[in-house]
């Protein structure tokens, strides 16, 4: 007799006979390639807009997801809106160190820490990038001081005010979906503004299914029936429980149609494609 | 069904071997029924634990083809006719005999957490606190566990990281869940919970939801809604000073 077979303590070990390693593969390959995507589109700088012609004025147009709001425009670059359309105005110079004078970099630490920080996020990184574990019953990395949650990753706990950030987020890109219906302040519309206008959506779907709401907004009540207020509460809190069961669902829809979104304005900004719409243009 | 090959482990904690195994299996029969007509053909001394053969008892856990299931429920006929089939013990707790392990650290784990405490003073009726149906069912679903610790087997932080001193488990933290949020319920468990219990200690990878056989969402209705309070109480700057401003 030998020691007891697949009770190893060591990284795999494990006796299942399914194919477990295509989901973290999945996972992995997915969340990388948003990362490099996302990175390499806000590093550009420029074709983030379109409204029919280059650095157009007016009212409306296609603004990409990942420069939304543009805090400070720099001007002199391709595919960019007027710098009327920042919200604080020209690009500062204690800002120049920036790669690509890109606004990006300005605010994608928040859609960015409510992803990194979501209760289903972890799941899928901490199988595909942690190995803790990679899949149910397959050996993780061995530590000998396992801390889980509570040592570098305590800062897990800022969901909730990721959330709130990301909630404001949706209003901003649902104003650039009203935005995509219009040119120089004339209603219509093309293939890009219902793209635009999924986005929030789905990011919407994705943000008000959030574990941190769904405890908020009722979840930390002991009692749905004490009072009225508590009644109440519980109709709210049905409705995120009903987005929260497909939460990662919607993480995943929302994160592909994000990137889908800023390569479709890139490729129209720059030219490459022709955008389909009712403008003419 | 055919003739079947089946390996299962037999053994204890300090040695072991997976033995081979043939089995005539028939249309119906579960992973639990091969067990028993091995043990009565071929292995008389082969410990299997037992009891209900619905699903109800707990008792029959085990881990076929690596995978944490209840051997009365695991239907033959999910495996592909030329699989064979591996049947070993929960890997995180002691093996008494071949398939047989010690669970008894759970039980330790359930006396740790504070029983139900009933307040005396909430009433929403004249005859007291009266529970409505919405928050039964809210208790109620965390009592369809049948403790068969597939959960505790699961989670990496007791089978693999070796924390069992630090973190009470799935199980028990869907025991604290159903006591934090009974409507009648009046101990403050939280400190015991971020501390004692260790719920800093999951990551979320929700391996305990998926093994589940009553299908309780452990992660999403128990474990997650306990460690968002536990940031209401110690990690939430407005919830704190909420809590001081208005004396709750």
């Amino acid at each position: 007799m030998s020691n007891p077979i697949g009770r190893e303590r060591a990284l795999l070990s494990n006796l299942r006979e399914d194919n477990w390693w295509i989901s973290p593969m999945l996972v992995l390959f997915g969340l990388l390639s948003f990362i490099i995507y996302s990175t390499w589109a806000a590093w550009q700088g420029e074709y983030f807009w379109w409204s029919g012609a280059i650095n157009a004025e007016g009212f409306g147009g296609y603004l990409s997801p990942f420069y939304s709001p543009p805090i400070f425009i720099k001007e002199g670059m391709e595919g960019i809106p007027p710098v009327s359309h920042a919200l604080m105005g020209a690009w500062p110079k204690w800002l120049d160190w920036l790669p690509g004078f890109s606004p990006a970099w300005l605010i994608l630490v928040f859609p960015l820490s409510f992803r990194f920080t979501c209760y289903y996020y972890r799941k899928a990184y901490y199988r595909a990038f942690a190995f803790t574990p990679p899949a149910c019953a397959v050996g993780g990395i061995p530590q000998k001081d396992y801390k889980g949650e509570t040592g570098i990753l305590l800062f897990q706990n800022i969901h909730r005010y990721a959330m709130y950030f990301a909630i404001i987020f949706i209003f901003l890109l649902s104003y650039d979906a009203v935005m995509a219906f219009f040119r120089d302040g004339k209603f219509g519309i093309g293939v890009g503004s219902i793209i635009l206008l999924i986005n929030p959506i789905l990011l919407g779907a994705y943000t008000f299914g959030c574990h941190s709401l769904r405890h908020l907004i009722g979840g930390r009540m002991d009692c749905f029936s004490c009072t009225h207020a508590a009644e109440s509460a519980h109709s709210r809190w049905k409705i995120v429980t009903f987005l929260n069961r497909r939460h990662h669902i919607f993480a995943w829809f929302s994160l592909v149609w994000v990137g889908l979104s800023d390569i479709y304005v890139r490729l129209v900004s720059m030219g490459v494609i022709t955008d389909l719409n009712s403008w003419g243009i | 069904m055919g003739n079947r090959k089946f390996k299962i482990y037999r053994g204890d904690n300090t040695k072991g071997e997976l033995v081979d195994y043939n089995c005539d299996v028939t249309e119906g029969m579960v992973v639990l029924d091969v067990m028993h007509r091995i043990q009565a053909d071929d292995a008389n001394d082969l410990a299997c634990r037992w009891n209900c053969k619905a699903g109800k008892c707990g008792s029959c856990s085990v881990e076929i083809n690596g995978r944490p299931k209840l051997a009365c429920m695991t239907r033959m006929n999910e495996y592909g006719d030329d699989e064979t089939i591996t049947i070993t013990p929960l890997k995180a707790f002691p093996i008494i005999k071949d398939t047989v392990t010690d669970v008894s650290w759970n039980y330790k784990q359930n006396l740790k957490i504070k029983p139900f405490s009933p307040a005396q003073n909430k009433n929403n009726t004249e005859k007291g606190l009266v529970m409505q149906q919405v928050d039964v069912e809210r208790t109620q679903h965390f009592r369809k566990c049948i403790e068969c610790y597939l959960c505790q087997n699961v989670c990496h932080v007791i089978r693999d990281q070796e924390a069992k001193e630090k973190f009470v488990g799935p199980r028990f933290m869907i025991r604290l869940a159903s006591l934090e949020m009974h409507p009648m319920d009046d101990a403050d468990r939280i400190p015991a919970i971020k501390e004692d219990h260790g719920s800093g200690m999951c990551n979320i990878t929700r391996c305990c939801t998926e093994v589940c056989p009553e299908d309780i969402q452990i992660t999403d209705d128990g474990i997650i809604p306990l460690k968002e309070r536990v940031v209401d109480r110690y990690y939430d700057p407005f919830m704190i000073l909420f809590r001081k401003i208005f004396k709750k």
